[in-house]
């Protein structure tokens, strides 16, 4: 059973030095207690497409077409007023940089009581509440009278994913919750999410550029290139069979134990969205690339069940 | 709330300390004028023309009027016209400046297009206009002066707004599902406050400056009422005759109070800018 199903969305930012494609014609589902990894590398539209799921794509961006399908209800149509209701309570989000995340002016109590309250906790209870998520992602009940600049990073990381979690949000995206913090946190952070989805059964969107973190923590991985879905398959698919050219780069460019020599870069530079190449996106560093690459735009084609691959060779090549 | 502490870091600082003197006893010269003041200031209580002498501290005017009397109740007029003023071209300029900034689009290119046709003009000249349109009187000359200084509010807020709502904390709170006003109220203002203080310190000094040269030229209050700017005028034709007195009591106060809240501002900015580091 879906929680979340995003239908063909197209975002552009309408930039005064032009038209930026981020997101084109991404679609995926997202079960109920699965965890999604969205993978790509930075301007992949991976975040602006975290954005969009809540329909909070900033100025001068917009969200050109497509559906989001929470619970049935279509995102993307509500007001504001409703989708306020949703944002927080009922999808969550946890930002990358946790420096920069809570106001820096207020207790980390106040902040986060006045988002229980705002949607409906009555005031009693919140005092609660914060105490208890708190302590959930592991923090001592002191650091609620604490400010923001009082706090470590991953401290401040902790606050932000307990107040994700407070109100047992149905999905959770996570925007690269681990990217500004060291590895030992990094690792913490990780356990704590995957704990938050055993225990609250909550479904999870990990965005990150780190594949090997998404092929040790997700269940399906999504990966993404110039704002395309180029391969979206669960994880042991993707692993055993990954099919696109850009995957199977981003795999070679991992460091393993075992190699002597240097992982492989892939060569060139991520497209510039404003002027995207014609034809499939990524044909200009790709090295299997056609004539028909550089002319047509390939589509998503099912390889096996519920696994998808955006490339024209995909018959030929393994 | 600041704590006792926090409050005495803040008037270590000896030019918000001594601002803060000059203005207080400006303020406590008008509250407690009926005690104060030696004569009534709208009566000749003496010989006209009188130099400073015990009976008389700061002389008497051509009409036998005690100088220091008219100098205490003065200080009402002076404060309750710049208090009104800075009041409410703050308050209407901080919440336009906040509107703008965080809506931005449309309306925010019409209201600045307004408040900068209004910073455009020479500040004096457009007081003392909107003044004489309105009619001379203490409330009007409150309202002029507001007018003039609502976009140096404007401009400021609407700038730091604008650099505040790209912050992620702001993105956060909007994911996390708060509205707009409770988002603009709670978690941009607050970040405001600290500069906007040392406007409103800066813009008071330039408010009583502004309010006295109304004065002068007789655009706030009708005589006998004491008005510092007012009685500055009168006084003038008496210099060249040595009777100083009349003149430089009234320019004196006006001077002091301006410079009372210029320190307050340089003080403070002083202090922002120090704990920013």
């Amino acid at each position: 059973m879906e929680i979340l199903l995003v239908n063909d969305l197209w975002v552009r930012y309408f930039t005064l030095s032009g038209v930026v494609s981020a997101v084109s014609g991404v679609s995926f589902k997202l079960r109920r207690g699965e965890m999604l990894a969205i993978v790509g590398e930075s301007g992949s539209g991976k975040s602006t497409l975290g954005l969009a799921l809540l329909n909070m794509v900033p100025k001068p961006g917009r969200i050109i077409r497509g559906e989001v399908i929470f619970d049935g209800v279509d995102i993307l149509k509500l007001d504001l007023h409703e989708i306020r209701k949703i944002r927080g309570s009922r999808i969550s989000m946890v930002f990358q940089d946790p420096f920069t995340t809570l106001d820096p002016l207020r207790r980390i109590v106040d902040q986060f009581e006045e988002f229980l309250i705002e949607h409906g906790v009555d005031r009693a209870k919140a005092r609660t509440i914060v105490r208890e998520y708190l302590e959930a992602v592991g923090l001592s009940e002191r650091i609620m009278y604490s400010y923001p600049h009082q706090l470590s990073g991953g401290q401040k990381q902790r606050v932000s994913i307990a107040m994700a979690i407070a109100l047992n949000p149905e999905v959770i995206i996570a925007d690269e919750p681990t990217t500004a913090l060291d590895v030992v946190v990094q690792k913490q952070i990780m356990d704590l999410i995957d704990n938050i989805k055993e225990k609250y059964k909550s479904s999870i969107i990990l965005i990150t550029h780190d594949l090997a973190l998404a092929l040790e923590r997700a269940d399906t991985i999504m990966v993404m290139y110039g704002g395309y879905a180029m391969e979206y398959a669960e994880k042991k698919e993707l692993f055993n069979n990954m099919k696109h050219p850009y995957t199977k780069a981003l795999f070679e460019a991992l460091p393993r134990i075992l190699q002597r020599d240097l992982p492989r870069s892939l060569p060139g530079y991520p497209p510039d969205l404003r002027n995207p190449p014609p034809g499939c996106i990524f044909h200009p560093r790709c090295e299997f690339a056609i004539e028909k690459c550089k002319r047509e735009p390939p589509p998503l084609i099912e390889v096996s069940r519920n696994h998808f691959v955006r490339c024209h060779r995909v018959g030929e090549l393994l | 709330m600041p704590s006792v502490l926090e409050v005495i870091a803040v008037l270590k600082n000896k030019y918000i300390l001594s601002g803060l003197i000059i203005v207080l006893i400006f303020v406590f010269m008008a509250i407690l004028a009926d005690i104060i003041s030696p004569y009534s200031p709208v009566e000749a209580v003496g010989p006209p023309l009188h130099p400073p002498s015990r009976l008389y501290l700061m002389g008497t005017d051509n009409l036998g009027r005690d100088v220091f009397s008219r100098v205490i109740y003065g200080s009402r007029i002076m404060l309750m016209i710049t208090a009104m003023a800075v009041v409410m071209s703050g308050a209407i300029g901080t919440v336009l400046g906040l509107i703008s900034g965080y809506l931005g689009g449309l309306l925010d290119r019409v209201l600045s297009f307004i408040m900068d046709s209004i910073y455009a003009f020479p500040s004096l000249i457009l007081a003392i206009a909107l003044s004489v349109a309105l009619g001379p009187s203490p409330i009007n000359a409150a309202i002029a002066i507001a007018v003039v200084y609502v976009p140096t509010y404007f401009r400021m807020v609407r700038g730091q707004v604008l650099s505040i709502k790209n912050e992620t904390y702001i993105e956060m709170a909007r994911a996390l599902g708060l509205p707009s006003t409770r988002i603009v109220l709670r978690h941009i203002l607050p970040h405001v406050t600290r500069t906007l203080m040392v406007v409103f310190s800066m813009n008071s000094a330039d408010a009583i400056l502004t309010e006295a040269a109304l004065s002068f030229i007789g655009l706030t209050v009708q005589p006998p009422t004491p008005d510092w700017g007012f009685d500055l005028y009168k006084g003038r034709g008496f210099v060249l005759a040595g009777m100083w007195w009349i003149m430089l009591f009234p320019g004196l106060s006006i001077t002091l109070l301006a410079v009372g809240f210029a320190l307050i501002s340089e003080g403070v900015s002083t202090l922002i800018s120090s704990q920013k580091r």
